[in-house]
């Protein structure tokens, strides 16, 4: 008895964003990166296409960061200096990578001034060949001040510049759509603020291929069904043809995961049955990502190298055509 | 789909005699339709339209059991193809293979070992699956007779050899074990032994095609689906046709529970995989490692996939006591969502002072989200205290509420009498916080 494979008829598809600029571009990449353009589902190819498969990100902080002693072996040697690391991270497999200005918040002795900022990202792009994806300190005037002077020195690279959020978008907008960059819009786990705030961004003038979206992924354990669900009724939206619900989604699943105690605990403060804590918390930002990755992420952010191989390997098999 | 009002009231007696509580046949037909009445309500209906009503509204999934006692394992049941629909009901079953050929009962007294707690949620195992292996009848059946002696959880016999299952199962007839597999080959024998101590029996096909054939010849309900297929790509689109086609199409012979198993050799590669499939509707997922980074993830993730998207998980509001309180013992403030009081509760136990923690009732919401929502603020937080049984335990008036809510020190403050400390914004904080403010 044959089946008769029951596809939905999607009408509509998430939107594709590329990043970066290649020289023909007026760029200095080697290469592009595209997000989003699925028509269906996420890994459900029998019924549409899926022309990108999800990328991967890099945090790369511009001060030491706070993190778990297991980085230290891969990112010691580095992380005093931003430049440094985001080469090392370009060799260890990034294809995109996102500059976090911690330093330059403001309630820091010694901030680090916009300024600097744009020379740090300026450097960051002589040293690597990926796309750039570049977030402020998270504090408003500051945010603003970073954001547009990282946009200019950077002008024709086509980096992404984040995080606009719904009382604070204007400017970061603005700052995007003068040196022709990306813009990630973000809304606290709600698909209503989410879409309100691309049309917002949207009515400023910004082109829909310039827009990402980033939902606020919460990790495994701490709130990450809240996302999901929302990530899928999003997809859900893009697929029946909303276009302010189109746009490629970025998981953050690498900082949300770290935060938790089950990724960092050692083994004496762990939980009964928790195990080791090195495949444990290689496993906790995997599995984050990876749940996250089949309620439709585009662009994954990771922190943990041997995460990110699992990673990479599990999108292979899950990229293998499985159409009917 | 289920029938329309119009078209059950076809099917019933049309004299209107009111047994059934409502006035009239086509009345209880649209009571019926609408899942407000059940078949058995009106006495005079017939066999034959008794047999077409009951499976045009049975569930879409057929719930399938396995287990005794107090291990039983429900599968299937579910309504929906999304979460935010509605819910997902029955957590897949996690199992893991032991060959016939190994040491089984060191094997499955390691699996029994394996047990999880956080978040006041303990996480096992939920069955074994012994493989045959071996491909010796005799060794499975001593296999599967020493497995069920070391544990109470579901087992799962895997044989395709119908001889070798019916000798096992024999063994364990009263522990209503999976049988794992029918196939084109051995399906009349297998169901024939599943029949005899009604156990659920897997159904495996080459493919989909192949599937819905053979649960076609089979007369039996309880079975559990396999399309065969091991490719992660392809499992989990299969899945996905498995649940879609009963839920959208009532067809039929896809209204069961599923199974899948992983390939994976690497341990923590496995646990990815096995997420897809728990992801993708899986109702039984079979996995080779013992490694516990992969089951306390995956045991996670299920958990968090199945919760009711419409209710958070809440604790009891009111007063906890940590460890010997005596009066002078510190005083903690959070709210009465399950994630946030235990996360809260583990860290007060790692100060080892011992300590009052208050679950503030707020319908279950995180301390952020409460806070925006109105629910954990000083006028309802001040109020409460000032006349909380905390007053009567304790002989000093200082509480200790979490460092992302440091606004509410003031209105609490002034509303209850109270001094407010703000603590640290993390719960990881805490231990520091107790060390340095608290001299533990
Ligand atoms: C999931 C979620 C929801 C879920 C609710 C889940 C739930 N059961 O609470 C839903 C979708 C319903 C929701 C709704 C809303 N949410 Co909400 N939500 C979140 C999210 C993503 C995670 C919350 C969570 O589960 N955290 C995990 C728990 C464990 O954290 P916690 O309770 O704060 O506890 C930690 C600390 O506070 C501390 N701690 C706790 N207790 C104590 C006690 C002491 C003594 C100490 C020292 C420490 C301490 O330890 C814990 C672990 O470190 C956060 C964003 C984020 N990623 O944090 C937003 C967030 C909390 N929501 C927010 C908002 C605004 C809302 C809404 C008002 C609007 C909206 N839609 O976003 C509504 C209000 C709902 C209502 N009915 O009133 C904002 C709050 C902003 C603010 N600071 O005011 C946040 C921060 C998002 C944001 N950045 O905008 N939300
Ligand atoms: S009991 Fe049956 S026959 Fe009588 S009114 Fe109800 S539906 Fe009709």
């Amino acid at each position: 008895m044959p089946v008769e494979i029951l596809k939905e008829k999607f009408t509509g598809k998430v939107q594709e964003v590329v990043l970066g600029a290649t020289k023909e571009e007026g760029g200095t990449r080697a290469k592009t990166v595209t997000l989003g353009g699925s028509s269906t589902l996420p890994f459900m190819q029998y019924e549409g296409e899926i022309p990108n498969r999800p990328a991967i990100a890099f945090e790369v902080w511009d001060i030491k960061p706070d993190w778990h002693e297991c980085f230290e072996p891969y990112y010691g040697d580095v992380w005093d200096d931003p430049v440094a690391w985001a080469k090392k991270v370009e060799g260890l497999g990034a294809d995109v990578i996102y500059l976090e200005f911690k330093g330059a918040d403001p309630e820091l002795e010694n901030s680090r001034s916009a300024d600097d900022c744009a020379k740090v990202a300026k450097a960051v792009l002589e040293a690597t060949t990926v796309p750039l994806i570049v977030q402020g300190p998270g504090h408003p005037d500051k945010d603003n001040e970073v954001l547009q002077a990282v946009g200019e020195a950077a002008a024709g690279e086509n980096i992404a510049l984040g995080v606009a959020e719904k009382d604070n978008y204007r400017s970061i907008a603005a700052a995007a759509m003068m040196g022709k960059h990306c813009v990630i819009g973000r809304s606290p786990v709600d698909i209503n603020i989410l879409k309100q705030l691309n049309i917002m961004i949207t009515e400023m003038g910004i082109a829909p291929d310039k827009i990402i979206n980033d939902p606020m992924s919460s990790g495994l354990g701490y709130g990450i069904e809240y996302s999901y669900s929302i990530m899928e009724r999003t997809r859900w939206g893009a697929l029946i043809g909303d276009k302010m619900m189109s746009f490629p989604i970025v998981i953050l699943a690498g900082p949300e995961a770290w935060r938790a105690k089950e990724s960092y605990a050692p083994i004496e403060e762990a939980g009964p049955g928790w195990g080791e804590q090195k495949p444990r918390g290689i496993m906790w930002e995997a599995m984050t990502a990876a749940s996250l990755l089949q309620s439709g992420g585009d662009l994954v952010l990771m922190r943990h190298p041997e995460a990110v191989e699992m990673l990479k390997k599990h999108i292979d098999d899950l990229m293998k055509p499985n159409t009917y | 789909m289920g029938l329309t009002g119009l078209a059950i009231f076809k099917l019933l007696p049309k004299t209107n005699c009111k047994e059934c509580g409502v006035p009239t046949c086509m009345a209880f037909a649209m009571a019926l339709a609408s899942g407000k009445a059940t078949l058995d309500q009106c006495p005079y209906v017939s066999d034959e339209a008794k047999e077409a009503l009951d499976s045009a509204t049975a569930p879409p999934v057929k719930l399938v059991k396995a287990g005794a006692g107090d291990k039983v394992l429900e599968m299937g049941d579910e309504q929906v193809m999304f979460r935010h629909d509605k819910t997902f009901y029955h957590p897949t079953g996690v199992f893991i293979e032991v060959a016939d050929n190994a040491d089984v009962a060191a094997k499955v007294e390691e699996i029994n070992g394996l047990v999880s707690e956080r978040v006041g949620q303990t996480y096992e195992v939920d069955g074994i699956a012994i493989v045959n292996a071996s491909g010796n009848a005799d060794t499975f059946k001593d296999a599967v007779a020493t497995a069920a002696g070391k544990t109470d959880k579901v087992l799962l016999l895997s044989s395709e050899d119908a001889a070798a299952m019916e000798a096992a199962a024999g063994e364990v007839a009263d522990r209503k074990p999976i049988l794992n597999a029918a196939n084109a080959d051995n399906y009349e024998k297998m169901v024939e032994i599943a029949k005899k101590i009604s156990a659920p029996l897997v159904v495996k096909g080459k493919n989909l095609d192949d599937l819905a054939d053979l649960v076609g010849k089979i007369d039996y309900k309880e079975l559990i689906l396999d399309s065969g297929e091991r490719e992660t790509s392809k499992v989990i689109a299969d899945l996905t046709q498995i649940r879609r086609q009963a839920i959208k199409k009532r067809f039929r012979p896809f209204g069961y529970p599923s199974i899948a198993f992983t390939t994976e050799e690497d341990p923590l590669m496995e646990g990815l995989q096995a997420q897809a499939y728990i992801s993708r509707y899986a109702s039984v997922v079979v996995l080779k490692t013992t490694e516990l980074a992969t089951l306390l993830t995956l045991f996670s993730w299920r958990s968090n996939l199945y919760t009711d998207p419409q209710k958070p998980i809440a604790v009891q509001p009111g007063v906890y006591a940590i460890g010997d309180v005596t009066p002078d013992s510190p005083v903690y403030i959070t709210t009465n969502f399950s994630l946030t009081f235990y996360t809260v509760q583990t860290e007060v136990e790692s100060t080892r002072l011992p300590s009052y923690l208050i679950a503030f009732e707020t319908e279950g919401l995180s301390v952020l989200t409460a806070w925006a929502g109105g629910k954990f603020i000083g006028e309802e937080v001040g109020p409460w205290l000032k006349d909380s049984e905390i007053n009567e335990k304790v002989n000093h008036k200082r509480l200790i509420i979490p460092g992302g809510v440091a606004a509410i020190k003031g209105k609490i403050e002034e509303l209850s009498g109270w001094e407010v400390i703000v603590g640290p914004r993390e719960a990881n904080g805490i231990s520091a916080f107790a060390k340095l403010k608290l001299g533990a």
